[in-house]
Parts: C-alpha cells; structure tokens; sequence
C-alpha cells in the first residue's frame, strides 16, 4: 500500500469585506479544489469568512527567523521615522 | 472536547537530556519569561518541542475519538432539532481534531506519523471517552459536564507559550461554550418530561460525574510534568481547575434538579470552596491503561476508519497527480 500523505495547505480568510485575509490554519488535500473545500469545512463553520485563499504550503518562501536581527533591528534605530519624535508647541501638538 | 490536563507519558524512550545552545536557551527563557510566543520557526530546546508534539497531539486525538461517543447517538436522536445539533457538535470536535494536528505538524511531526502513534496505542488521548453513552441522557450530561470540564482546562491554553497551539485554542473555545449549552438545554428539557425521563438524567450524572472530575489528571503533588508550568504551556494546575470545576458545578445541578453522586460534596466557609470526597485513580490508571469499557471498540472504530479511508486517499492522489502532469504537458 502506498504511503503518500497528502501535501499541506496553508489557509487565509477574508472575514468580511473590507478586511485583509489573514491566515488562519492549514489543511492536507489532493489539489486546490480540494484544499478549498476542506477549508470550508473546516475554517468557515459559523460564517467565519466570505473567501477563502489556500497556498500550497511548500511555495511559501519565509523570512529566515535567525536573520530577525539584520532584517528588522535597523528599525529601531530610526525613531525619526515616527511622529513622535517631534515636540511641537503644545497649540499645534494635535497635528 | 480536550485534552486530559494530564499529557501522561506516551512510553517514548527516555535517553539522557539533550545539551542546549546556552545562548539560545538564555533568549529562549528571556521570551518566555516576558510572556512572550514562541512560533514555528523560531529556536526552541527539544524537551519543548517534545512536550507540545504530545500534549497537542494527545489533545487532537481525545477530540477525533471523542466523536464516537456521541456519533453513537447521532441517527437515534430524539427529533430532528436536536439531531443537527448533535450533527454540529459532533462536525466540531472534528474540527478541533484537524486545529489541532495543524498545530502539532508547524512542529515538525508528519500528520500520518501522528495518526498512526494513535492507532497502535503509542499515543494517549483523554480517558473519558473510553466510557459509553447509554442512554440519550448521556448526551446532554457529555455537553455538560465533558465540554465543561473541557472548557476549564482549555481556556487557559488560549494563552499557552506556543503561538499556533494558543491560536487553535482560541478557535477552539469559540465553539465550545455551544457545546456546554446544547447539553444543559437538552437535559432541562428532560427534566420537564416525564419521571423516567428524569432517572435517565440521574443516572446519566451518576455514571459521567467522577470520570468528569478525573479529567483534569492526577493531583499536582502527583504530576510529573513541572517543566510545563516554566514553560508557559500550563497556567493553572491540575487542582486548582477540578475546584474551579466543581465550585461552577454545584449551582448548575441544583438549577437542573439533579444530586452529584458524592457524600463528602459540601461548602465549605473556611475555603471557600467545596470539599468533595476521594477520587478513585486506580479506576483512571485502569482505563488510561486500555482497560476501560470502550478502549479497545474506540481504537478498533478508528482503525477501521482509517483502512476504509485509504483507497479514497490514494485515488485523490492519484488523480490530483495525473490532473498536474497533463497540465504541465499542455503548458
Ligand atoms: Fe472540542
Ligand atoms: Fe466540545
């Protein structure tokens, strides 16, 4: 007997419009429309979502979490970037 | 329904601890200790790792077995109503199942390799479910008691170190306040029929109330599993979500109209809490060990489950891989 699991989906949920998907699990399944509707099945039980992406699981490319420091500290650093950093006289301080 | 708050032992080989990266394991515990997540891809020690893969899979197993218990009931359901309830509490746990093996796989382990430690017994899931449900009162008192005490021990995971196993315990409890409400409801209607009706509740709470109570594992100065509580994947101890259990319990049978089948079960002032009497572990310990009334039928339903499942597994494959070839060839 063959013993080949079915490949992995991720699943992203838009909960209504005007909202991003956002990722919410995964599924196995055969193919897309497969993958589609066991994540209807499974995710969308009590009107969670009005769509439904799925990503085959292996095409995602991820950020590389040991790299979190060349990647995202140089943020921290620039606090200029953030309006906060301005003192403005407190008349105009709203702005 | 859930997890035992127990994570017993799955008999895998104890070798000496792995040494860890101390480095990594000071900015590990930094997180930790700052209430932080600890996500997939992130550096984690092994005992970790290990930890989550069985309780989370213990925890998707006691829901995929648990469907049995009450699948039993679902084409003998009184009315058409409360057959679709059923039928949507029973579609949950499954769904809590699938949650929750996602979450253990973001570990490393493959779903059939899961599957599989359930199926030769390598794997534990929650005792409860190697009791029958025997009478349809049985349902009611299942939603009630079994989600309830599901519900106490989950809420706190909802906030557990790792991020994907918080996250399906979120979802999770979503659903499950349902689950103690169709329960209740289903069992106040009982109550209003007529005098056996009511034996039938009776002697549903009668059988379901201790093995309810066992499911929040062995008491705390019994446990074994203290590295849990450090690591942020355990937040309440054992003892201390059976009192809450049993504090929130008390009012609800006496709203129901029903007695728990405990003497020793009184206020008391100085604790404010309720005593209740002895618990018996040798029972626990028999059924954890496979000789419950429905161990063997349980795994026996899921084998077959399984064999019966396997040709349509391998015919989507097979399509879904002979569908891409051609697509390629076209292209
Ligand atoms: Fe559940
Ligand atoms: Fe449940």
């Amino acid at each position: 007997m063959q013993k080949k699991e079915w490949p992995l989906w991720e699943v992203f949920i838009r909960s209504r419009n005007g909202l991003d998907h956002k990722h919410c699990g995964s599924v196995h399944a055969p193919d897309a429309t497969m993958a589609l509707q066991v994540a209807r099945d499974v995710y969308t039980r009590r009107l969670e979502g009005v769509s439904i992406w799925v990503v085959k699981a292996s095409d995602i490319v991820a950020s590389d979490p040991d790299a979190k420091p060349e990647l995202f500290d140089p943020a921290e650093d620039k606090i200029y970037r953030h309006p906060t950093f301005y003192q403005l006289p407190d008349e105009v301080n709203h702005m | 329904m859930y997890t035992q708050s127990l994570s017993i032992p799955d008999g895998e080989a104890k070798g000496p601890r792995k040494v860890e990266n101390p480095d990594y394991l000071a900015e590990f515990n930094a997180k930790i200790d700052a209430g932080g997540f600890i996500e997939p891809k992130d550096w984690m020690p092994e005992a970790y790792r290990k930890t989550l893969i069985r309780q989370i899979s213990q925890h998707a197993h006691s829901e995929i077995v648990g469907m049995l218990p009450e699948g039993n009931w679902i084409t003998r359901a009184p009315s058409l109503k409360r057959k679709a309830i059923l039928l949507a509490k029973v579609q949950d746990e499954g769904g809590h199942g699938l949650y929750l093996y996602a979450a253990a796989e973001t570990l490393g382990v493959s779903r059939d390799e899961l599957y599989e430690a359930l199926l030769s017994g390598k794997a534990k899931y929650s005792s409860i479910f190697n009791y029958p449900t025997l009478n349809w009162a049985d349902i009611g008192v299942i939603g009630w008691l079994v989600d309830g005490a599901a519900i106490m021990n989950q809420i706190p995971l909802c906030k557990c170190s790792y991020g994907p196993y918080a996250r399906a315990m979120i979802r999770v409890c979503k659903e499950e306040s349902f689950h103690q409400r169709q329960g209740y409801d289903l069992l106040l209607q009982m109550m209003k029929g007529t005098e056996e009706q009511r034996e039938m509740v009776q002697d549903a709470v009668n059988r379901w109330w201790w093995p309810s109570i066992m499911m929040f594992g062995p008491h705390d100065k019994d446990s074994v599993h203290t590295d849990s509580a450090r690591w942020g994947i355990k937040r309440i101890s054992n003892d201390d979500l059976r009192q809450k259990f049993v504090d929130a319990t008390v009012k609800q049978a006496e709203v129901l109209g029903v007695s728990l089948p405990d003497p020793a079960l009184k206020w008391n002032e100085a604790r404010g809490h309720y005593d209740f009497g002895a618990i018996d572990w040798d029972e626990f310990w028999s059924v954890v060990g496979g000789n419950g009334q429905c161990n063997v039928d349980r795994l026996a339903a899921r084998q077959k489950a399984w064999d019966d499942g396997a040709w349509v597994r391998e015919a989507a494959i097979a399509h879904a891989e002979k569908h891409s070839v051609r697509q390629q060839q076209a292209a």
